[in-house]
């Protein structure tokens, strides 16, 4: 086998430097992906991609804490401006959400609260998150008003703070801040895109927002069912059971107090009872 | 003040202004290991991405004072080769190979050539990368290791033996075992090559 060992009889040393130059040109460049990924990965950058929704395509970005921006931007260079005013960092485009959120989001938006959707709100005051967290807890298909959200938050007196928090949600719709009206019974305002939008999403949650609007404008801004003595806010779930020969409509929670009925203790309806009053 | 150890001044003064100086600084050379380690290049990929973000999180974790002390190069280096470690048992554990043999990446993530370059000469360098490649992949990992560390990636003796966790004499006693029997398996290659153009 071994019969032309003279070819091979270069110095051991001479051939070892051979390797090990081989060897030094064994570098080879990162992946274009992997620094993007390791910064969207430790929350130093985001990811964004479109998903469809009631009101049509939505930009939403994220990071490894959580879901960041919501946004109704028609191209990627007025969402990646948008974001970078919002949160200071930079934003890569991807193809798709990873699976596991985009089915987190959809079962959320679809109504399933204990679909768990992590957001990254860094960089927002406490009072904001406060106001988002409680929006997150009013269920689809049922509204309360701004004065409710104040008073559940502890704080009754910033009915107009909570409106202008609402008015900052980075993610609309994660957060349905479209669920919250006016304390008039008017649907209010809309950060995203407006108040068409806002009948919009909540006309595909199973309310209608006219009706709301038109029963509000008779005064009547409570139901009751005169079988349990409970009071409820019109849009509850609880409420919306009442057969129409047993709702009885209230002015204020104090007239349905004195009738002899108690506030829901699901949508608590005293809750900025006093101011609404 | 070397680089690194500016760039350690500068992550214990302010993590988040500056890890992306860490990740363009060490993401190249992290990859390079995770792929001469594993062999598959989106293994190699993972554990680079995994270091990176370990490295991250650890920091957060970290002191001022003991980030500022830090040997950033090493400290990185032991991390990816733990990752590699752990992902070179899960992958025997899954009764697959230890490494397969496409060790480069895809063509457009090489480094690109000099334009004067001749496409075939482009070619034949690649597929002799693919060969060391290969042949570093056939080295017990623990060679390797040394091998990767002080003739790829460059690290002196002190450096490799501190990344490995590793007394300095061991690990040149191992980079030279590891390089001899890289030079015996060359020899054997041409040795079979000059066999059957004589056959």
């Amino acid at each position: 086998m071994n019969d032309s060992p003279d070819l091979f009889a270069s110095s051991a040393a001479g051939a070892d430097a051979a390797v090990e130059a081989a060897l030094a040109g064994l570098t080879v460049t990162a992946p274009a992906g992997l620094r993007p990924a390791v910064l969207v990965e430790v929350g130093l950058a985001d990811a964004y991609a479109r998903i469809d929704s009631p009101i049509g395509p939505l930009v939403v970005a994220w990071n490894g804490r959580g879901v960041s921006l919501v946004d109704a931007a028609g191209d990627d260079g007025t969402f990646e401006t948008r974001h970078r005013a919002a949160t200071g960092r930079d934003a890569f485009r991807a193809d798709a959400l990873p699976a596991r959120l985009a089915d987190a989001i959809t079962r959320r938006l679809g109504g399933d609260r204990r679909a768990r959707v992590d957001l990254d709100l860094r960089g927002h005051s406490p009072f904001e998150q406060d106001v988002w967290r409680k929006a997150l807890e009013i269920p689809r298909g049922e509204v309360r008003p701004y004065g409710w959200v104040a008073a559940e938050i502890g704080r009754p007196r910033a009915v107009r703070a909570v409106g202008t928090a609402l008015g900052h949600n980075p993610v609309p719709l994660i957060v349905p801040c479209h669920r919250v009206v006016r304390t008039d019974g008017t649907i209010g305002q809309y950060s995203l895109g407006g108040p068409t939008n806002k009948r919009t999403i909540l006309r595909s949650e199973g309310l209608d927002p006219e009706e709301l609007e038109a029963q509000a404008a008779t005064g009547i801004r409570y139901t009751g069912s005169d079988t349990t003595r409970i009071v409820c806010l019109p849009t509850c779930r609880h409420a919306r059971r009442v057969m129409d020969v047993h709702r009885v409509g209230f002015r204020s929670v104090r007239a349905a107090a004195e009738a002899g009925y108690r506030p829901c203790k699901i949508c608590r309806p005293d809750s900025g009872a006093a101011l609404a009053a | 003040m070397d680089t690194d150890d500016r760039l350690a001044a500068d992550l214990a003064r302010d993590l988040d202004r500056s890890f992306d100086a860490l990740v363009v600084a060490h993401q190249d050379r992290l990859y390079t290991i995770a792929l001469r380690m594993l062999g598959d290049p989106r293994d190699a990929e993972e554990a680079a991405q995994d270091a990176l973000v370990r490295a991250y999180r650890a920091l957060a974790t970290y002191e001022a004072a003991r980030i500022r002390e830090l040997r950033v190069r090493g400290w990185l280096t032991t991390i990816v080769l733990n990752l590699c470690r752990t992902r070179g048992l899960r992958r025997a554990a899954r009764g697959a190979p230890p490494v397969s043999l496409d060790g480069d990446p895809s063509p457009a993530l090489e480094p690109s050539a000099p334009v004067a370059e001749a496409p075939s000469a482009v070619a034949e360098r690649r597929s002799e990368r693919d060969r060391w490649g290969a042949r570093l992949a056939e080295l017990p990992p623990v060679y390797r290791a040394a091998v990767v560390l002080r003739h790829v990636d460059g690290l002196s003796y002190p450096e490799a033996a501190a990344a490995l966790g590793r007394p300095e004499g061991t690990v040149k006693a191992q980079v030279h075992r590891g390089i001899a029997l890289l030079r015996t398996m060359l020899e054997a290659e041409e040795r079979h090559e000059l066999e059957e153009m004589t056959a």
